[in-house]
């Protein structure tokens, strides 16, 4: 199966988190766990209508991810720029959309 | 400019007070996001990729000086330090927190702004000339019937639930230069034969998945009927636009499954109606709102011709950018500046919070403390002292505004696209950027003329790619950006929807697309007068599909 994390929207501000291990959400998407069974995602499933039903984050969704070069990757652009940032701005000079995914510019 | 008066205080403190206290509901879990997403909509709130975002109105896209600082203000504090001017004349913040929304909109009630109507199947914020009032050719100012809309509009009971979004534009020059066939309403104000103002009624113009130039409603409704009018349309398209399929529910499909004659006579019908109801408008009434609108006190001075001229000659950048930017005033010692928030690799229509203060600053030093926004995201300072020009554009190059490309290539219009947007399929600002970098030469500029290039990163079309003279849209396929570009779009008095050119192109090719189609151009043009849609019109599309399918070879 494709490997999957959970991602949603934090209701406070919007920001882009990701389901981590641990049971927290991060801002970070490379803390992101990752589902490999339908188990998991099962799992999943059940922490991200938990977190929607405590008011936590809105817009829960799955995404496939794929491992490249020892880490994980969102499959579609959209993913990556929202773990990233806009690909184009000032205020996001540190972004890296990285790997065979980059975009010339 | 327009003061709020007593009823429109009420109404957006209350309103703001309903939505806060809304938003605090929310935050405690009191309602679900099902319940509140319609909520937040109704006063501007999406949920883009990476926060919230806030559009908030401008109407007909008319600013002070303070308004724009507040606005410079709240991308400071509460937001990264940047706003977005989008193609509806409104602004757009990209990061504002839920919890901080209560206080930004108490911030703009401040300064008689607000986001309500910025969203949701309503009537949306009517846009209009962003020269009104200043321009040589205008036969009477539009913004006066653009707020008198405006009131009527707000809030109205009638129509807060219509089948879909309905947008209203006016303008009262010999240039329609707010594209009203490309809006359900586009109002003309004309004088008739005997020297009456009013109104030539287009409706069913649009953009989205299914483009279409308006149609003539009504060659001539007499400015007192306006709104009556107006009523009679919009009742109409309420009873009977579709509300099962969200892709057919604007008055153009009503119009395009139910004939215009058809609907015209029921207009009609309803009108006649309406006509004499509390609707009609009173002269006096009329005369209320137009001393909003007077013009400002402008000081005769032959002797800056003289001095501009020498400036002109003494600095041949200035000079370039008075040609591009500088537009003729009413007033003959007058001129209209237009800002370009096109800088070479820039964001199309991103301004910082410090560009914002030091353009608040300029108008209200050298334009009556006026300001205008455009559809092509660009900000116009519309009342400048011809002696002014010079000092204003040295404040603006060390600002970084003084590109000097108004209406050629590098002015380029763009939605946000994948990099904000949740419904985006590709990104719009990149190509963008590329564009404005691959053709940042001045020279090379003005040698392709005067041209549109308009970018939309959906078939929302929020980026007007149906209506550029080149148009880029985005799409995504297996997972990647792909963008098909369409050839032959205007807005304005000639409006007309582009063709697709054919197959898209990458991420990678596009650019060089759209140099093939300008190299093409170039070569095929009678002389450096033809400009490109001109070219375009005697030529048609066939000899741009041989050189960009018969050159670009990677397409895939
Ligand atoms: S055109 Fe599409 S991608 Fe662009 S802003 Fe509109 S909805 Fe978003």
């Amino acid at each position: 199966m494709p490997l999957k994390i959970l991602t949603a929207n934090r209701l406070i501000d919007g920001r882009p988190v990701w389901y981590c291990a641990d049971g927290g959400w991060s801002e970070e998407f490379s803390d992101a766990a990752v589902a490999d069974t339908p188990h998991a995602c099962t799992l999943f499933e059940l922490a991200a209508r938990q977190a929607i039903a405590s008011n936590k984050v809105v817009d829960a969704t799955l995404i496939n991810v794929e491992s490249h070069n020892g880490s994980f990757v969102a499959l579609r652009l959209r993913e990556r720029i929202r773990a990233n940032g806009p690909t184009t701005h000032r205020c996001a000079e540190n972004q890296n959309i990285y790997g065979e995914y980059r975009v010339s510019l | 400019m327009y003061r709020y008066d007593e009823f429109d205080k009420a109404f957006v403190t209350a309103r703001i007070a309903e939505f806060s206290d809304q938003i605090n509901r929310r935050l405690v879990g009191e309602i679900t996001e099902e319940e509140f997403m319609p909520l937040r909509l109704r006063n501007g709130v999406y949920l883009q990729l990476h926060a919230y975002m806030l559009r908030v109105a401008i109407p007909y896209g008319t600013l002070s000086s303070q308004q724009l600082r507040k606005l410079a203000y709240i991308a400071r504090c509460y937001d990264r330090g940047y706003g977005h001017f989008t193609t509806r004349q409104n602004i757009q913040f990209n990061w504002p927190r839920l919890v901080d929304i209560p206080e930004i909109l108490k911030e703009l009630a401040e300064v008689e702004m607000h986001a309500i109507q910025t969203s949701g199947n309503c009537i949306r914020n009517i846009t209009s000339d962003h020269f009104a009032g200043a321009a040589a050719d205008e036969f009477a100012d539009p913004r006066p019937y653009a707020e008198i809309l405006r009131q009527w509009s707000s809030l109205h009971p009638e129509f807060s639930y219509l089948p879909r979004k309905f947008k209203i534009a006016v303008v009262g020059a010999q240039t329609d230069r707010a594209a009203i066939q490309l809006h359900d309403i586009g109002l003309w104000l004309k004088r008739n034969s005997s020297g009456k103002l009013g109104f030539t009624f287009y409706i069913g113009g649009g953009q989205g998945r299914t483009p279409m130039v308006a149609k003539l409603l009504h060659d001539f409704v007499l400015e007192e009927d306006l709104l009556s009018y107006t009523t009679a349309i919009i009742r109409i398209y309420n009873l009977y636009g579709r509300r099962d399929n969200k892709y057919k529910a604007r008055i153009k499909i009503l119009i395009h499954e139910t004939g215009l004659q058809k609907l015209r006579e029921e207009i009609e019908k309803e009108f006649a109606v309406l006509k004499a109801s509390e609707l009609k408008l009173h002269q006096s009434d009329i005369d209320a709102i137009n001393t909003y609108f007077r013009a400002p006190d402008l000081t005769d001075c032959s002797e800056w011709h003289y001095n501009l001229k020498q400036l002109r000659l003494n600095d041949s950048a200035f000079g370039d950018w008075v040609n591009q930017n500088v537009t003729a005033h009413k007033h003959p010692d007058y001129a209209i500046v237009t800002i370009s928030l096109k800088s070479t690799g820039g964001v199309p229509g991103d301004a910082t919070s410090d560009q914002m203060d030091t353009i608040a600053n300029l108008a209200e030093q050298y334009s009556k403390n006026e300001l205008r926004v455009s559809y092509h995201q660009n900000l116009v300072l519309p009342h400048v002292a011809l002696g002014d020009l010079k000092t204003i554009y040295d404040t603006l190059l060390a600002t970084g505004l003084a590109s000097a490309n108004i209406g050629l290539i590098s002015d380029v219009i763009a939605c946000p696209g994948l990099d904000y947007c949740t419904l985006a399929n590709a990104r719009s600002i990149s190509v963008a950027q590329q564009i404005s970098t691959r053709f940042s030469s001045y020279e090379r500029q003005m040698e392709i003329g005067a041209i549109k290039l308009n970018i939309s990163g959906c078939i929302n079309a929020c980026g007007h790619h149906h209506i550029g003279n080149i148009g880029i849209l985005g799409v995504e396929k297996k997972g990647t950006e792909l963008y098909q570009l369409t050839l032959g779009g205007s807005a304005g008095n000639n409006c007309a929807i582009g063709e697709v050119t054919g197959r898209g192109f990458t991420a990678d090719e596009i650019v060089d697309a759209v140099e093939v189609v300008i190299n093409t151009y170039l070569s095929l043009r009678q002389s450096s007068e033809e400009s490109f849609i001109n070219t375009y019109r005697r030529i048609g599309i066939e000899l741009f599909r041989q050189a960009l399918y018969g050159t670009t070879r990677k397409i895939s």
